[in-house]
């Protein structure tokens, strides 16, 4: 079980750095468009904030401002997502992961497929984060209420 | 016995630098990975997808199934971890 750090230093630098890292990893997912990065980098980030929360902050705290449960849930949702993008083309029409045929009215093809990609990649940083938090979760041991 | 093994491995290391020899150049443009489905990517990414990042276009859309396996093997890695690793309290008291 991961005790409180005793340094306040540590502790301050934590808390302040934490917002911080995991705003750094939602603007990888989202600027995955136009740069390097995309759902696997921008998950991992994500996951080292947490991480870093659970170390620095201990566990108890930790597990009570972000639950170990939530982060299953962030996986398998982020699973589902992505599913549910390959399946839902396919209910109208289309091949499976054929974001061109989501029924949304109003969009171009190429916006479609501009807004399927996004949506895949929001996905697949879920699933990774949520992967990630419960590896380190289960790895560092203490009995599960998750 | 040993001089078996090391026996082996010279035989495919040798194969191996020979194979090697007749790879195409780095980067060379009539290779048969850059006649194939790359040029159509290259060319077409931005009016197919309007994403400038090519890198983006293929892993999520044109390779999306590949995408789609890759998401899965992480999230059964994380459940094989629960499975495994996570103590239940329930279990604690017996063993």
């Amino acid at each position: 079980m991961i005790q409180k750090h005793e340094s306040i230093v540590i502790q301050v630098v934590a808390r302040a750095l934490v917002p911080l890292i995991l705003l750094f990893g939602v603007y990888v997912i989202v600027f995955g468009h136009y740069g390097p990065g995309g759902g696997f980098q921008g998950g991992v980030i994500l996951a080292t904030g947490v991480i870093l929360h659970r170390l620095c902050l201990g566990r108890d705290f930790s597990h009570r401002t972000l639950p170990p449960g939530l982060a299953g849930g962030a996986a398998i949702a982020g699973l589902l997502l992505f599913g549910l993008m390959g399946i839902v083309p396919m209910v109208f029409g289309g091949a499976f992961l054929d974001y061109a045929h989501l029924p949304l009215p109003g969009y171009s093809t190429v916006d479609l497929r501009y807004l399927g990609i996004g949506i895949v990649e929001v996905a697949i940083g879920l699933a990774v984060m949520g992967a990630s938090v419960v590896i380190f979760d289960s790895l560092a041991g203490g009995d599960s209420d998750a | 016995m040993k001089f078996l093994v090391f026996f082996v491995l010279g035989v495919f290391a040798v194969l191996m630098f020979y194979a090697t020899t007749s790879l195409p150049d780095r980067g060379d443009p009539a290779a048969p990975a850059n006649v194939y489905v790359s040029p159509d990517y290259i060319e077409r990414s931005l009016e197919d997808t309007g994403t400038p990042n090519l890198v983006t276009a293929v892993l999520a859309d044109y390779r999306g199934y590949d995408t789609l396996g890759e998401t899965i093997v992480i999230v059964t890695a994380g459940l094989a971890c629960i499975i495994i690793l996570l103590k239940r309290k329930d279990y604690d008291t017996k063993t």
